[in-house]
Parts: C-alpha cells; sequence; structure tokens
C-alpha cells in the first residue's frame, strides 16, 4: 500500500512536468518566436503521449506480471485528457482567440481540425465514466466496451498529427508506429488464445469490473 | 502566460562570440586580411555573418511597420535544407561555407556569366528595402533586407527572345547541408518566376539583414526576396539563374502539387487545401491580423496578374 501511494504521488508530479516546463519556459522567455504554436505543439504531443503512455499499461502488466501499472492506468488516462483539455483551450483561446466563425469553419472544414476535434470530443465520456461509481454503474462490460473508444481516439491523435505536418512525416509516423505495437500486441493477443478474450482482457480493469463478472 | 522578462544573457552577447570566433578563424588563416579588415567598407567585401554591410540607400519600397526583432527573424527559419524543425537552421547552418561562392547566370541569355560573390555585391548599390514576409504555414514577420532588385542582374545578362521564366537553384551539398540527407524534398531545391515578375523592381536578390552580411540560417549569401509571394518562393543560398522558355517546375510543387503552385501569391481567399490563409500571426503579436491579397503589394504587383484566374493559378 505504501509503495502504491508513494508510486501514486510521485507519478502525479511527474506528469505535471510537461505543464510546469511550459510555465517556466513562458515566464524566462523561452518559448521561441512563435510562443501560440509553440503552446499548442508541446500540450498536443503531450496528449498523445499520454495516450500512448496509457495504452502501454495492459502489455507492461500482462509481460512483466507486476500489478500496480494497473493501478495507475486511470491516473495517466486522465492526465491524457487534462493536457487535451490545455491543448484544445489554447487553441480556442490564444490561437483563435474565441473567433466563432473561424473555428467553426476549421472544425468542419480543416479534415485535419475535425480529427482532432472527433478526438477530443470522444475523449470526453471515458474521463466522466472514470470513477469508480460510474464503473459500478455502467456494470463492467459496458464500460469496457465504452473505454475501448481510447483506440480510435489515439488512431484519430496520431492522424490529426499526420495530417498537419507540411512535409516532414519522422514524428507522426514514429507515433503511428509506437501506437502500431500496442495495438498490434492486443490483436497477437487475441488470436493466440481464447484464454484472453475470456479472463484476461476482463481482468485489465479494476475491481468493480470482476465484481461484475459472471 | 506569455510574460517576457529579458533573460540573464543578452542575445547580442552571444552572437558576438560567434562573430568573434569566425573572424578569428578568418584572421588566423589569412593574415593578410588583418589589413583588411581594418578598414572595413572601402576595400574588403564584408564576408561572415553579422559583419557589418556598409552604406545602403534607404528604399521607397519599405515599409514602415516595426521590424520583427533580429533574434525571432535569426531563430525561427523554414530552410529544411538544415532541418524541417524552425529552431534547426539557427543551430544547423553554421556548417555552410559561403567563400568562396558562385553564382551563375545561364540559359537563355546572351551573356551567361559565373560570378564570384564579392564580385555580385558590387554590380549595384545596395538599398535597405524593410519588406513584409508572409510564410505558408500562417505566420509573418517585417524583415530589413539589404540588396539590390533582381532585374540588376538579369538585364546584365541580356535574356533572349525565348527567355519566359527564370529558375533558381539553391546550393546541393549534403554535407554542408545535414537536412539533405534526408527525403523530404527533391534536392537540390529549386524555385521559378515567371519573367515579368523577376524583373518587377520589389523582387530583391537580398545579401544582408539588419545591415549585416546575412547569417547562414537566413539563406546566406544570397538568396531572392519576393514579398508579395509566400516565403518558401524567396529561394536561399543561390547558386545558379536559368533564364528558361518552359516554368520550372519548383521543390515544392513537385512534393506536393495540389498544395503548392508555380504562383503562390498571398491570397486570403485561397485556402492551403489543409489550412485557412485568411489571417497569420505577426511573429511578436498576440492577436492574428487579416491577410492583404498580395501580401498588401496589390497596388505594385496585381496588374502582373490582370485577367488570371487566381484560384486555379495558385
Ligand atoms: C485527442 C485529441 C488530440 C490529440 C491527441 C492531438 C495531438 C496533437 C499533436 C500530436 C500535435 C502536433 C504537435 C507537434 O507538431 O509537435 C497537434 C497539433 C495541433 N492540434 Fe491537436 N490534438 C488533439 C485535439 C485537437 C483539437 C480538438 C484541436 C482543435 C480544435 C487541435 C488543434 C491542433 C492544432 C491547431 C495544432 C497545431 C498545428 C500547427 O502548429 O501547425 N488538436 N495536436
Amino acid at each position: 500500500m505504501r509503495f502504491l501511494s508513494g508510486l501514486k504521488i510521485s507519478l502525479f508530479l511527474a506528469c505535471l512536468l510537461p505543464l510546469a516546463r511550459l510555465l517556466w519556459l513562458g515566464f524566462n522567455d523561452g518559448l521561441g518566436a512563435n510562443p501560440i504554436e509553440f503552446i499548442t505543439r508541446s500540450t498536443g504531443t503531450w496528449t498523445l503521449s499520454f495516450l500512448l503512455i496509457t495504452l502501454a499499461i495492459t502489455p507492461l502488466r500482462r509481460l512483466s506480471g507486476w500489478q500496480w501499472p494497473i493501478r495507475v492506468r486511470r491516473m495517466l488516462g486522465l492526465f491524457a485528457f487534462f493536457y487535451a483539455c490545455l491543448h484544445f483551450t489554447t487553441y480556442v483561446w490564444l490561437d483563435q482567440f474565441f473567433d466563432p466563425t473561424s473555428i467553426y469553419q476549421d472544425i468542419f472544414k480543416r479534415p485535419f481540425i475535425t480529427i482532432g476535434f472527433a478526438s477530443f470530443l470522444l475523449l470526453i465520456p471515458l474521463a466522466a465514466t472514470s470513477t469508480q461509481a460510474m464503473m459500478r454503474r455502467l456494470g463492467g462490460r459496458n464500460w469496457q466496451r465504452l473505454h475501448r473508444l481510447v483506440y480510435l481516439v489515439t488512431i484519430g491523435g496520431v492522424v490529426h498529427y499526420w495530417w498537419l505536418v507540411k512535409k516532414d512525416v519522422t514524428q507522426p509516423a514514429i507515433y503511428a508506429a509506437v501506437l502500431a505495437v500496442l495495438l498490434g500486441y492486443r490483436l497477437w493477443r487475441k488470436r493466440s488464445g481464447p484464454a484472453f478474450l475470456n479472463g484476461a482482457s476482463t481482468q485489465s480493469t479494476s475491481r468493480p469490473a470482476q465484481e461484475n463478472q459472471r | 502566460m506569455l510574460i517576457k522578462r529579458p533573460s540573464d544573457i543578452l542575445p547580442s552577447e552571444i552572437t558576438d562570440r560567434e562573430i568573434y570566433r569566425s573572424r578569428r578563424q578568418f584572421l588566423q588563416s589569412v593574415p593578410a586580411a588583418l589589413a583588411v579588415a581594418t578598414l572595413p567598407g572601402l576595400f574588403s567585401t564584408p564576408v561572415f555573418a553579422a559583419e557589418k554591410l556598409p552604406g545602403a540607400r534607404k528604399s521607397p519600397f519599405s515599409t514602415g511597420e516595426p521590424a520583427t526583432p533580429y533574434k525571432e527573424v535569426t531563430t525561427y527559419n523554414n530552410f529544411y535544407e538544415f532541418g524541417t524543425d524552425k529552431a534547426d537552421p539557427a543551430r544547423a547552418a553554421k556548417t555552410l561555407t559561403t567563400r568562396p561562392w558562385t553564382v551563375t547566370v545561364e540559359g537563355e541569355v546572351k551573356n551567361p556569366r559565373t560570378y564570384a560573390i564579392e564580385d555580385l555585391l558590387r554590380l549595384a548599390p545596395l538599398e535597405e528595402r524593410i519588406y513584409r514576409l508572409r510564410c505558408v504555414e500562417g505566420w509573418s514577420m517585417v524583415i530589413p533586407w539589404q540588396g539590390f532588385s533582381l532585374s540588376e542582374l538579369i538585364r546584365r545578362a541580356e535574356p533572349t527572345g525565348n527567355a519566359k521564366y527564370v529558375e533558381f537553384v539553391s546550393l546541393h551539398d549534403p554535407k554542408q547541408m545535414p537536412g539533405q540527407r534526408s527525403g523530404v524534398l527533391d534536392w537540390p531545391y529549386v524555385e521559378g518566376l515567371r519573367l515579368d515578375e523577376a524583373m518587377h523592381p520589389l523582387t530583391l536578390l537580398a545579401f544582408g539583414l539588419y545591415g549585416e552580411v546575412l547569417p547562414q540560417q537566413n539563406g546566406a549569401p544570397l538568396r531572392l526576396v519576393v514579398p508579395w509571394k509566400y516565403g518558401f518562393k524567396s529561394a536561399k543560398s543561390i547558386v545558379k539563374i536559368r533564364l528558361v522558355e518552359k516554368p520550372p517546375v519548383s521543390a515544392w510543387m513537385r512534393a506536393a502539387p495540389s498544395e503548392y503552385g508555380f504562383f503562390s501569391n498571398v491570397n486570403p481567399a485561397v485556402d492551403h487545401p489543409r489550412w485557412s490563409q485568411a489571417k497569420e500571426r505577426r511573429i511578436g503579436e498576440f492577436l492574428k491580423r487579416p491577410t492583404l491579397p498580395f501580401n498588401g503589394y496589390g497596388d505594385q504587383v496585381a496588374q502582373l496578374y490582370a485577367g488570371m484566374d487566381l484560384k486555379k493559378f495558385f
């Protein structure tokens, strides 16, 4: 227990480092010639990174046999949502300065914004149902089905990135490769045994989910 | 969040050390240069980035808008030869050797010639032109350049009747330009103008910035500045200027023909397929400002495109 709460607190603080860095750079003239672009990109990068880190938890737990990763998964997922909110706020406030027509046009005319926005919207129900109480209310099965949306959100995030770069797709390709490994691992597990389908996959949610099992 | 405080180390101090170092190398390798260096502006041709370029006349083409600070102009650059991140060129372009440097003017001309950069600098009196620069990505700057109209050079080459377009070729040397080891663009970087665009007095052949020799990351030792077109039309580190009959295919047209056209005039009414061009962020400003047709140079250049459908010829 002690180990877990210590771990959770340190991890929580570590997850705030990207924000702390932005604030520090902001107050020390370190955001470069185009600070708003810098903040948009940094928060976008961290949203995607946290999504991928969250998706890495299940494989990490299975491959290592450790139990603690599952205990911090919710926090990591919520940090992905936190950075997505910062990213979206940066766009609406600093970048567009609440200009409704230009935001509206962007969302409907720019495919990279459309898909980013859709991903962001899909993250909202996941964040909203992240509490134990909501998990219990939905039931493990439904909860799990709903939370599979995270795959779609992350794919959307990678496509969003791919479509926004001018020419050099090296960075989005790296994220795409990591995502492919994480999704490929799940497919491979699914293929390689029905045990995974029946028991193992539901184990990956925490206690209330198991209470709901037959 | 965006409160700015001066940092402890002034940017000017950092730059000074760079100049100091390059000067020292210069003096060590060429002892005779010592004498020359004591008589700046008289006999010597300024050679190194940030060395003064003396005596540029003011120009009526200059805008009165406040110039973007030197630090931003020299640290936020799109110059894919040194990497695709806008912070890359300032870090990586020190490997570019700009002396000796030659520029060949060839193709459909009566007087083809290869110029040493020193001779080219003396071809016509330098002017200071403070121009707006609008990047296709949606940001803009105001930059004081030193140079002269490209027409000065082309006129001397005497284009033949077949010359309809001008092609600009930038240096291709992956040893000096690490970004060329990647295949983001088809190297060398190529750009093109119609002959009347190239001969327009606004079209500048620039050697300096802020009264000093161009820093490498800004396209040293000489670059084009076409202020009514998106920034990528203004080719950097040029080694060849060819007069040709057919429209050249630029590096960006080759990379993404549906996104980058030959003309690439700044036009708020024609969006990039993936983002809007209606507004721009002037570097240093918070709110975006509306983008002007031809980047605000419509009075001077709009007649070049009379009768053309600018949506089609983007
Ligand atoms: C889950 C949702 C999202 C993810 C994972 C995400 C991720 C990213 C990433 C990785 C980048 C590129 C960072 C870089 O260049 O280093 C980015 C940039 C950007 N995103 Fe998002 N994003 C999301 C949602 C949104 C939304 C909802 C909007 C606006 C409505 C948005 C607007 C932008 C813009 C304007 C840029 C910068 C484009 C540029 O600088 O050229 N994103 N995002």
